[in-house]
Formats: C-alpha cells, structure tokens, sequence
C-alpha cells in the first residue's frame, strides 16, 4: 500500500484512517472510531439476529457484537481469514469482521471526494466520501452510520 | 408484634440515628437554627409517634427532652451539658427501644424520672446559668470514663467521632447536672434488664439491636454497589473458569486452595448480593395512603393487610415492581371491591380487605395481591376475548377459567363497564405484566365469582446471576433459567412418556399431561433433528406461569451460576434471547428467556385449546377429514368415543361432590350446578374416589358425563354409520381397529336441559363432496362436523360469513353450504344473497339451518337464495337434502 505525500503543515485539516480491505476493495475508518483491532475467536452465533450479525464473543470478559461488514455490503460470503475492528457507541462494544487490516494513513482534505453519484445505493449510506489514493480509490466509512443500520434492520427483521 | 409497632421502631431508630448526628453538629455550631430545628422534630415525632401508640414511657422521656429542645429554639443558648443531657435521653430511648423489640412489644418497667428530672431542672435553669469552664481533655480522667465505657457505650455510639465526643461531653457535665443525674442515669439499665434473663451481659445485649439497626442504615452510594456487583460477577466467572481447568488437569496441587477460593467467591457473592436485598415493604410503603384515599374517592371502606414486608430481594427489583404493584392494589381497590351497599347485599363485611403478602419459595419471591371482592367476571372476560379477536368462540368455549382469566393481561383490554379516574381504560393489566415479565417474573391470577381474585406475581429474586441449566442443539450451547426447568426427561420408543404427533404440532404424554413440545434447534432457527436421535429424545419441561412445556434439545451438560451479560440493543429485540453469558470456557452463549418459548408453544396449545388437552385442530383443519376423539370406557361394551371439539374439558370429579337432586344428579362444578350424566347404565356409580367426567359447555349450559375411563385422545379418519340403535349413541365407526361407538352429545345435552336438543335419529349414507359449514357457534359447528364427515363429506368450517365468502371466492369448489341462519355480522340470509349476487354462484345448494321454522323466514331464505331450510338438529333432514342435491346433481349430469 503507498501512503500519499502529506503536507506536515496542514496536518489540523489532515485526517487518520485506519484502512481496512472487505471485500478486495479498501475502506478507511476514522482512527478516533476504532478501538482496537483483534482476530476473532469462538464467536457464538445469535440466533434469530439479524443476517449481517455474525454472533458475540468474549473479548476480554466483555461481549462485543460482531457485525459481518461482507454480510452489510452486500458482497460475496467467502470466509477468509478474518480480523476485527473493535469500536464501541453508546457504551456497547461492537466489532467489524473484515477481510485484513492495513496502514493508519494520514490524509490530506485536497484527496477527498464526496460520493460518486453512481455508487451503489447500499454503500451510498455507509459511505462519509472518497480519497484518492495512488492506484485506487479509499471508501471512507462512516461507522455512526453502519452501527445505525444494523439496529435499524433489526427491528425491521 | 404488630406492623404498626415494627415500622415504629424501625424509623425511630433511623431518626434517632440522624438526631445523634445533628446533636453534636449543634454542639459545635450551637447558632445554626435549622439543625435546631430539625432535632426538634425529631423528637417531636418520637413524642408524638409514641403516645398514638401507647409507650407512655418513652413518650414522657421524650416529652421531657422536647421540653429542653424549645428552650433552646427560644433562643437559650446550647450548652454541651445540655447537649449530653439529650443524647443520654436519647440513648435511653434507644434501650428502651432495643427492649420493647425483645420483648415483642412490651415497654419494659422502668422509671426515667431520673433523666425527666434533669431534663426538666436544665429546662428550668435560668438562661443565664454560669457556663461551667471548658472540659479537660478525656484522657485527664480515664477511671470516669472506663467506668462509662463498661455501662453506657458498647454498642450504642457506633461511631468514633461520636463515642470522643461523648467521652468529652460526659465528662463536663458530671460535675455541672445535680447530684443524682450521673447515678441514675446508670441505675435504669439493670432495672431494665431485670427483665430479661441474662442480666449480667444485658447491657450489651439490649444496646445490640438498636447498633444493628444503626448499621442497616449505612448508605452507601448504588454506583458503589453496582461496581462491587460487577467485580464480584468477574470474579464468579474467573472461579468458574478456573474450575473448569481444575476439572481438565489431574494435577491436584491447586486443587484444594481453588476449592477454597470457590468457596469464599461464593460466600462474597452472596453477601454481595445480600448488600442489595432491601425489604419489600419499601415498595410498600405508599401504598396504605393510595387506598385511603381511593377509598374515599370509591365510597368504599378498605382495609389494607401487608404481611411479609420484610421479605428481601433486589433493589433493582423492588425498584421496578413498585408501579406494577400500585397499579394491582389500585385496580383490587377499584375493581375488585364492591361498594358497601353490594357488599352487604352479597352478605360480606362492609369493610372490603386488600391482603398484601409477600414470602420466598424456591429462589422466587412471590408477592401476593389479593381482595375478597366479586372475583373476575368470566363471561364478560369471554365476550371481550373474542371480541377483541384473542380467541376464537370455540377456543374460548374450550379454554379453562385460568386460561380465560388471563386474558386481562392482553393490551387493551378491561372489562370495567365504567371508566373511572381509577381505572378501566384497558391499560394497565398488560403494562403490569410487561413490566414484570421484564423483570423475568410471571404474573398470574385466580378467581373466584363472589369471593375475590389473587393476583400472584413470582419475580427472582435478583437479575444479576442466574442459575443455568446449560443444553446444547445443533452444536450450540444455550442457558435455560433454572428457575423455569420443571424436570428432565428422556423419551424412547419403548418409555413410558411418549411423544405423539399431531399434524405438525408434537406433544408429550407425561403422566396424565399432554405437553406442548418444541424443538429447541428449530425455533432457534438453527437446524432440526426431530426424530433422528436414536437414544430417544432428551426434553427438558420447562414452566413459564402455569404454562408447561417441553423443549427438545440434543444434551444437557450441566448447571451453573451465570451472571447475566445484557445484549447489545441491536440485539434486544430477539424474544427468545434474553442475554448472554460467559462460559467458564470463556465462549459466549445465549440466555433463552423461557417467555418467549412459551409465547411458542402457546400459539401452539393456544389454537387447539391449550388444557384440555386437546392438541386437534378440528374445526381448523379444512381440508382434512380427520377428527381429534376421546375414547373413553362405559360399560363393559367396548370402547365409546366423543368428538374433542366437544368436549370443553375432561375432569375427575370425587363421587362424594355428586349429589341426587329428585331423580337427577348434579355437582358443583365451577361455582354453578350442572347436570351429570352417566354415559350409560353400566358406567359404575362410584360411592367414593374420584370418576373421570367430561364436561359439555353450550352456551351457557353445561353438563358433565360420567364414563369410568378416558382411555385416549387420538386424532383419526373415520367413516362414521349412523345408527338407529340406542339413542344415546349416534352411530358407529372403526377407530384404531376397534368398532367404536360415537357418543351423541346433543341426546345428552337434551336429557339434561330438555328439549332444544331434540334430534331423531336416521340411516347412513355415504355420498362424498365437499361442503361449506358456516355456524358461528362452535358447539354447533363441532356437533354438526362428525355427522357430515362420518357420511363421507368433507368439510371446511367457517364461523363467519365472510369467512365463508372468502372461502367460496377462493380456488377450492364446493358442493354444498351449509348455512347457519342467525349469524353474527353478516346473516345467513345476506350471505345467501351475496353468493348469489356477488359471486354469482347461482346453483349451488345452500342449506339453512334455522332454529324456528316460521313459514315467513323460509320465505324470505328462499328469496335470499336458500335452496333449502332444515331446522337445527335434524340432522337426518340435513343429509337427506344434501343428497337430494347430490340425486339433482348427477342426473343433470346424465341428462
């Protein structure tokens, strides 16, 4: 992965990313969102949840709700070897089972890009906007947002 | 030793315990009129307290000092002396206090005039007296206050700061109080104790309770609770944990401390736990003022009982049962209470009593709300039930008075006639029982008509750790409450429970019940294994209410404490979840709330009648020509069967109940008389023991029928041979194998009510076609149904007109209806009209079934589009014109 030339002086304006791949293509989380990044085990299965909530598990005596970011996109079920974002709201401690995890990046507002208009309408609303890395493009993911959803399809189910 | 009296002690001893503290901030602060102030009171509320309830001893002392206490609210200034003086006054009052609870009651003899006196001459003393020069430090005078530490102290000034403040105080004032203060003041004790028969440590011991009393009052902060809570929670999971591995290793080196460390977790646990039981009675405590006042408010007089208000349990609990609690003492006051003026008519006391009770049982605290006003009003329940559309007529036709009952506790539903401020908009019952069940308590209620309902709330006694049955399904391990876990049991091909299959539904034969049976791994939405375990299945029973049922799983490892993790809120809205836990192994798994499995098995048990036993979906299985029968000995002559969907319940009745009124027999049953049968002359007339009786309900109308056995319940197609034999028996049929004769209710029901059940009897015929019967009355439709199915028909029920409208509209060709005339909503006769109109079915037969046979209803049927009219109950003019349609039929088809 490149890490884009950073202006120093402007680093106020600059933001850290912890980047993350999901299904080939690569996201970025806002580093104050994520706690810590784990590989999961033992994740027990919750019955009649939601489709995109892999199951709980024990992390550390506390349980974390883990949410399948594939499931959530929509994009194909491959269990590969996994790892976990750990982020928490409200008090609660939630995961995000991704494919890998790569570099904190810092980077600069002038990549940025609000949504294309033509983004896939699901990802349209777990997406903040885009940076423009070398080689490819960072999805900025907006995780107040993911975490409503997945409430929110609950209660739909 | 009475409430009153209890709650007295209780409270004086916390206000004397605020009184000691305010005291010595006033000893500092002598100026500061608000603590002046609220000592005052103190005291005046102990005064005024203490004389309503007859302690004259205690109310002079207090007198005394209130007398003292106004001085210096009149602007005398406080003096220490004066200060001890009180606190003596009020450590007297303590042991005074201390023997009254010892001796369940009863002031101790004893004279105060001692400390009256001193009071008094201080009160006296002109407000100019010489201030004494300051007290020498304690230490200068250690024999003094040795002395006063052997006879006053122990136990009584819990607190240092308290105890060196008093040490300083004592001492300046022994030389300023008259000469017989300090003596006297010491002299009461043995006198009080004199009484009591270990006098030499007596005055520890009576000074114990009030110290303990102090020490319930410590607060300490609910976070601080919460945390220790919390921590002690880890710690049983890391013991739980570590014995796990203990249990893995051979190596024993560790095992004896670790067993060790289990035990004092345990033992830390429960007083952790203990440190958040209060009282209920804390619950309870507004609750004598509600009712006075809706008393008032209502015209009513009402008594309220409490008993069993120290019963303990979490104050997290207690917390969220009060409103639910306010609300069932209100609703009791409201509609459970009748006015005076109904009472006396009814023959009761005019004063109508709430009983509060409160008592542990197995883990659970139960609380109990009870009055001795009219009982529940079963009929109106009924109406409302179906009404509403909780229940089908025939479902509630069927249900137990229990089941009916509880109904009250659905949204939206009261049976108050008349709104009032109190009560009666139909919220309430449901918010109670949601508020409880929150709670992982259940709700339940008895009744009897004219005598008082009880409604029975069971909540844990704690939510933090719960003992766990651990099962695992489908390679999943889940934790069921113990609580709700009645038994385990195997079931095999050749055991003596069985498991029977009723369409989809599954049951249990345990014992003498029929359970509902749900699979564990499929309401999970995980995988099922019904039947493909060749050990047998493994069923836990499980309770929930007075609702049991069976849960298949595929083990069950083991129990253990868990401590109760709540869900993400993402995730609260799974029913069947109701938290999580940490395994000693460290997995998750799941906490299944023992509700929402039997929410399951009810919609199950619900739709075929719940408890009576009937697990038969006769009148809903359309297209199915079976039918759910009892069989059931009479006689030496075989095997007899009755149709379920009759039966309203299946009882013993002892044979000392049955009682010979003229001829004719009849029991009490429910609060009213019925009729009893015998199902014919060879069933045995017990003279005691219990007889099985079934029990027939139309309507208001119910009769029992003696047979001497109830053999089986089993769900069968037959063809059914009417028979011109006896009339008791409607005809004959093979079920199972065996020759079967078919019991006639309707003869019954008319030997026991007369005439309105007049049906004669007629020939089979058997002629196959598919029929419509729509009858709103599910008795009807039941007796109706084996008739139609025994001659071959098959038949589809509806109990509306639309119903049946809906059906006729649909794919399924019919070729007959069967119509009853008097329908609600819809008649019979716009039902006629609409299929002839609206559907345009214009020949097909419709069959009226009508109670009168007046020649101007016919006519207006037959305008409506009846093609025929048979009276109810002539069940052989109904099938002789279903095959005048069928003759009619087939030779257009010819022709």
């Amino acid at each position: 992965m490149s890490t884009p030339a950073v202006n120093v002086e402007r680093r106020s304006d600059a933001h850290q990313y912890v980047t993350v791949r999901i299904g080939g293509q690569l996201f970025g989380l806002p580093i104050s969102a994520v706690n810590e990044v784990f590989v999961p085990d033992q994740i027990t299965p919750v019955p009649l949840a939601s489709r995109e909530i892999d199951g709980v598990l024990n992390l550390r005596g506390r349980i974390v709700t883990m949410i399948d970011m594939r499931r959530l996109l929509g994009l194909a079920d491959v269990s590969l070897a996994r790892m976990a974002v750990g982020i928490e709201r409200t008090g609660e401690a939630f995961a995000l089972l991704i494919d890998g995890i790569g570099d904190v990046l810092l980077l600069d507002p002038s990549t940025y890009d609000s949504n294309p208009p033509n983004l896939d309408e699901e990802w349209m609303q777990f997406s903040e906007g885009v940076h423009r890395l070398e080689g490819e493009l960072l999805v900025v993911l907006d995780v107040e947002r993911v975490l409503a959803t997945v409430g929110g399809a609950r209660s739909a189910a | 030793m009475d409430d009153l009296l209890r709650e007295f002690l209780t409270e004086t001893g916390e206000s004397l315990d605020v009184a000691d503290g305010e005291l010595l901030k006033l000893e500092t602060d002598p100026n500061n009129r608000d603590i002046l102030n609220s000592i005052f009171r103190l005291v005046h509320t102990i005064k005024g307290t203490c004389g309503f309830i007859g302690l004259t001893r205690l109310a002079r002392l207090a007198h005394a000092a209130e007398t003292l206490m106004d001085e210096f609210r009149n602007g005398r200034p406080v003096k220490s002396g004066a200060v001890d003086l009180i606190l003596r006054t009020i450590d007297r009052i303590k042991l005074i206090l201390a023997e009254i609870e010892r001796s369940d009651g009863v002031e101790p003899p004893g004279a105060d005039e001692d400390l009256i006196s001193a009071l008094e001459a201080e009160a006296a003393q002109e407000p100019a007296a010489p201030t004494p020069p300051p007290a020498p430090p304690a230490k200068a005078e250690p024999a003094v206050v040795v002395s006063l530490e052997r006879e006053l102290l122990p136990g009584e000034v819990p607190l240092d700061e308290l105890e060196r403040m008093f040490r300083e105080t004592a001492v300046e004032a022994r030389p300023k109080a008259s000469a017989p203060t300090p003596a006297p003041a010491l002299a009461p004790v043995p006198q009080l104790v004199a009484t009591a028969p270990e006098a030499e440590h007596a005055p520890a011991a009576a000074a114990d309770p009030a110290a303990a009393a102090a020490a319930q009052t410590i607060r300490v902060s609910v976070s601080v609770l919460e945390h220790l809570m919390t921590m002690v929670s880890e710690l049983v999971l890391t013991r739980n944990q570590l014995m796990e591995i203990s249990r893995r290793n051979e190596d024993s080196d560790y095992k004896s401390p670790l067993q060790r460390l289990s035990t004092v977790t345990g033992e830390l646990q429960e007083a952790v736990m203990r440190t958040r039981m209060q009282p209920i009675g804390n619950a309870w405590q507004k609750l004598p003022r509600i009712v006075r006042d809706l008393a008032q408010e209502l015209g009513k007089h009402i008594e309220l009982e409490q008993h069993g208000a120290e019963t303990e349990l979490d104050r997290q609990l207690l917390d969220q049962i009060k409103d639910p609690l306010t609300h069932m003492v209100r609703n009791s006051a409201d509609h459970g209470l009748e006015t005076p003026g109904m009472r006396r008519l009814a023959g009761k006391p005019e004063k109508g009593t709430i009983r509060l009770s409160a008592y542990h049982e197995g883990g659970h605290v139960i609380i109990e709300i009870s009055d001795d006003g009219r009982g529940l009003d079963i009929a109106r329940i009924r109406a409302k039930a179906i009404e509403n559309g909780l229940c089908s007529e025939a479902d509630a036709a069927r249900m137990a008075d229990a089941q009916l009952y509880r109904f009250i506790f659905h949204a939206g539903f009261s049976t108050a006639q008349q709104v009032t401020s109190v009560s009666g908009r139909g919220v309430g019952m449901d918010v109670v029982r949601c508020n409880i069940e929150a709670i992982g308590g259940t709700v339940d209620v008895r009744s009897k008509r004219g005598e008082g309902s009880t409604f029975t709330i069971k909540i844990p006694l704690t939510l933090a750790i719960v003992p766990a049955l651990i099962v695992e399904t489908t390679g999943e391990r889940f934790a069921l409450p113990q609580t709700s876990v009645v038994e385990l049991v195997r079931v095999r091909s050749d055991s003596e429970h069985s498991l029977s299959f009723i369409k989809q539904s599954h049951v249990l034969r345990l014992r003498d019940r029929l359970l509902p049976i749900i699979d564990l791994g499929a309401v999970m939405g995980l995988s099922c294994h019904w039947g493909e375990r060749p050990e047998g299945e493994l069923i836990v029973v499980m309770q929930v209410g007075s609702q049991r049922f069976g849960v298949v799983v595929d083990s069950v490892s083991h129990t253990e404490e868990i401590v109760v993790k709540p869900l993400a809120s993402v995730l609260r809205g799974i029913s069947l979840v109701s938290g999580s836990t940490i395994l000693g192994d460290g997995r998750v798994i799941m906490i299944i709330d023992p509700n929402g499995l039997s929410q399951i098995a009810a919609t199950r048990s619900d739709k075929t009648g719940g408890t009576s036993k009937n697990e038969a979906h006769a009148g809903a299985e359309a297209d199915s020509n079976k039918m759910s029968l009892v069989l059931c000995r009479a006689g030496a002559q075989g095997i007899k069967a009755v149709p379920l969907a009759l039966v309203t319940r299946l009882e013993e009745l002892d044979a000392g109940e049955v009682e010979s009124l003229s001829d004719r027999c009849v029991a009490q049953y429910r609060g009213t008389l019925i009729p009893i049968l015998y199902a014919n002359d060879e069933v045995e007339r017990k003279t005691s023991g219990k007889q099985p009786l079934l029990i027939f309900s139309e309507g208001e109308r119910t009769m029992g029928l003696f047979v001497d056995e109830i053999v089986d319940i089993v769900e069968t197609e037959f063809e059914l041979k009417l028979s011109s034999g006896s009339a008791d028996i409607m005809g004959g049929a093979i079920i199972n194998g065996t020759a079967t004769e078919v019991i006639d209710v309707a003869y019954f029901m008319q030997r026991a009510f007369g005439d309105n059940f007049d049906i004669p009897v007629g020939h089979a015929h058997d002629r196959s076609g598919r029929l419509l019967l729509v009858d709103d009355n599910a008795f009807h439709r039941a007796m109706l149904e084996p008739v139609l199915k025994g001659n071959g028909y098959m038949v589809t029920t509806c109990n509306s007109a639309s119903e049946a409208l809906e059906k006729l509209s649909g794919d399924t060709h019919f070729d007959a209806v069967v119509s009853e005339v008097d329908l609600r909503g819809i008649d019979g006769i716009g039902f006629a009209e609409r299929v002839r109109s609206e559907l345009h079915m214009h020949d097909l037969p419709i069959i009226a079934i009508a109670a009168g046979r007046n020649p101007e209803s016919i006519e207006r049927g037959h305008l409506a589009g009846f093609t025929d009219y048979v009276a109810k109950f002539d069940r052989n003019g109904l099938l002789a014109a279903l095959r005048e349609f069928a003759a009619q039929e087939d030779k257009e088809k010819a022709a």
